[in-house]
């Protein structure tokens, strides 16, 4: 398959990401590859074999509706870059 | 712009909505912090909730027993096996980076919800789905000029989402949805319905089309109403903006947008250029679920009774007006307590009468619930069989023995012996009371036979002051006309 520039903008921009100049060209080869090496699996005759989707065989792993006291509110928010008390500090969302 | 009926009937609105609501679990989606609405902020947090790297998430057992009541309630078929899904999104009160929920095998699928149409008819709204998924945390803008502050305690509480088919066609018929809707998980006691406080949530898909049209028009998305007649106020909006585009050759775009409560209108949220890829994928770190029917068939076993099934109750066979019946079902409590009552006496309309009346407005100026309404059904029912015997008349029962009621717990036979309340039927002693009054008052008695018919009442008040307000009233009356 092949990669485009507009495949690399669309992946970055959702991955919050930029690439340009050589770091774009590298990244097109890079995905390309990573790509192409995914693509053999087509080369397996799939028909009439069910997805697998987990390698497990667990199901129903559940837990009661039971409180239990985790972490305080200044252990959740100490690891973060800009905070006060109570709350985490982020740059603005909404213009105004 | 004001729309001419003869533009506005060209037309077709087409609706469908999503309702989110938060379930009333104990602790969150997929992890064993607390799921309390106003809370301290960033308290209800835990480090799954906070997204930190190497946590995994265990799925909430009372989320799936709700998910399915709610599936059971609507008619949906419930899925037997199933599975979550990552929605990747990156929005800063969104802390894995993705949302846990159900993409390709929802939980319930199909059902309907019943509701009124414009006209008053039942009218079925065809559900898509109702799937299980988190809910995200909160972002707030005003607090804080140069930054936007975080609080996760509410992300990861559980939510069911409720999709219908664009199957509703007037903005009172989603306001019908959606109360339908909110009654509906308040008498599961899953949600608590209030849209003001963002545990119930409502996002509007509409679009418009010519009548006849085989094409849906161009749709929109309408989020944040916070109550149930913002969302008719915005879909209102919508349509109208929508008819009065088409009708100028204005082209309408697809998009999001946001409801304005102060103004009454909307603005465009996202642009479709940002159009979100969501890259949905089947969550790794939670394992299947498997439904059983044993499972399904103990859930319904715990059903309380539904809405709908007790108005077509007293409408068809308790032989209640619609209105009754509607007033009746609204609240769960209140119909519960109909129930009771009803196991006590046969006189249904009385019962209605007398709990939406004496009993509704004592709730009311007392600013309680019927769960703290101290006279118990059977009680009340008791007052009512009084009533019908010819005991006492309503009017002493309203305005004397209830305020008893409300005091002790003696029944309302026992209040009115006690107080020698009791009416008298006594065609004798009425008899003789009548000819007293007469002779006591003979001036009024003669016009009254010249055919001042007026002077009854004045004569009434005369027999029942003499009786201590025992005489029954028919009795008396007819006994005056019997001796003129």
């Amino acid at each position: 398959m092949e990669i485009t520039d507009e495949i690399v903008d669309h992946i970055a921009h959702l991955a919050r990401l930029e690439f340009n100049g050589d770091d774009k060209v590298n990244i097109k080869k890079d995905l390309s590859n990573i790509i192409d090496f995914i693509d053999q699996l087509n080369a397996v005759d799939t028909e009439g074999v069910e997805p697998l989707i987990f390698m497990s065989d667990a199901i129903n792993v559940l837990r009661e509706d039971k409180f239990e006291p985790s972490i305080t509110q200044a252990e959740a928010l100490k690891n973060a870059p800009n905070h006060d008390s109570d709350y985490f500090k982020i740059a603005k969302v909404l213009k105004k | 712009m004001e729309l001419s009926d003869e533009i506005r009937n060209k037309y077709q609105p087409v609706i469908g909505l999503e309702i989110h609501a938060q379930m009333l679990t104990n602790t969150k989606a997929y992890s064993n912090d607390k799921n309390e609405y106003g809370s301290p902020p960033n308290t209800n947090v835990s480090p799954i909730t906070l997204g930190h790297p190497g946590t995994l998430p265990k799925m909430n057992s009372k989320t799936i027993d709700f998910a399915i009541k709610m599936g059971l309630a609507c008619d949906c078929d419930i899925s037997p096996e199933q599975h979550f899904a990552r929605k990747n999104y990156f929005y800063p009160d969104l802390p894995k980076g993705y949302q846990i929920t159900q993409d390709t095998t929802p939980i319930c699928t199909g059902g309907k919800i019943v509701i009124k149409d414009d006209e008053g008819n039942d009218k079925s709204i065809a559900l898509t789905r109702i799937h299980m998924e988190e809910d995200a945390g909160k972002s707030i803008h005003d607090i804080d000029p140069f930054n936007t502050l975080i609080d996760l305690n509410r992300a990861g509480v559980p939510l069911i989402e409720i999709v219908s088919e664009p199957e509703i066609r007037s903005s009172q018929e989603a306001y019908n949805y959606v109360t339908e809707v909110r009654k509906l998980v308040r008498y599961l006691e899953i949600c608590d319905g209030n849209m003001e406080e963002g545990s119930l949530r409502c996002d509007a898909n509409i679009s418009v089309m010519l009548k006849g049209a085989k094409k849906f028009g161009v749709r929109v998305e309408v989020k944040n109403m916070n109550s149930i007649r913002n969302v008719q106020r915005a879909i209102e909006y919508e349509i109208n903006r929508h008819i009065v585009a088409i009708e100028n050759g204005e082209e309408l775009y697809q998009e999001t947008r946001n409801f304005d409560a102060l103004k009454g209108t909307t603005t465009a949220m996202r642009s479709k250029e940002a159009a979100n890829d969501y890259r949905f994928f089947p969550e790794p770190d939670l394992q299947p679920i498997k439904i059983t029917t044993e499972k399904v068939q103990k859930l319904k076993a715990e059903m309380p009774p539904l809405p709908g099934a007790l108005y077509s109750k007293y409408t068809n066979q308790l032989g209640l007006s619609s209105y009754d019946a509607q007033l009746l079902t609204d609240q769960k409590d209140i119909a519960l307590y109909f129930e009771s009552i009803i196991e006590f006496t046969k006189n249904y309309k009385g019962a209605a009468n007398w709990l939406m009346g004496d009993v509704k407005s004592y709730l009311n100026s007392n600013a309680i619930s019927i769960k703290d309404f101290p006279v118990s059904a059977e009680r009340i029912a008791g007052l009512i069989n009084l009533i019908d015997s010819g005991a006492v008349s309503h009017n002493l029962a309203s305005q004397k023995i209830f305020p008893e009621l409300l005091k002790g717990n003696d029944s309302a036979e026992e209040i009115a012996k006690k107080n020698d309340w009791l009416q008298n039927n006594n065609a004798d002693e009425i008899k003789d009371i009548v000819l007293t009054v007469f002779k006591e008052n003979p001036e009024e008695f003669e016009r009254f036979k010249n055919g001042e018919k007026k002077l009854m009442g004045f004569l009434m008040g005369k027999v029942m002051q003499k009786s201590k307000g025992k005489a029954d009233p028919k009795s008396a009356s007819k006994m005056i006309n019997d001796l003129i």
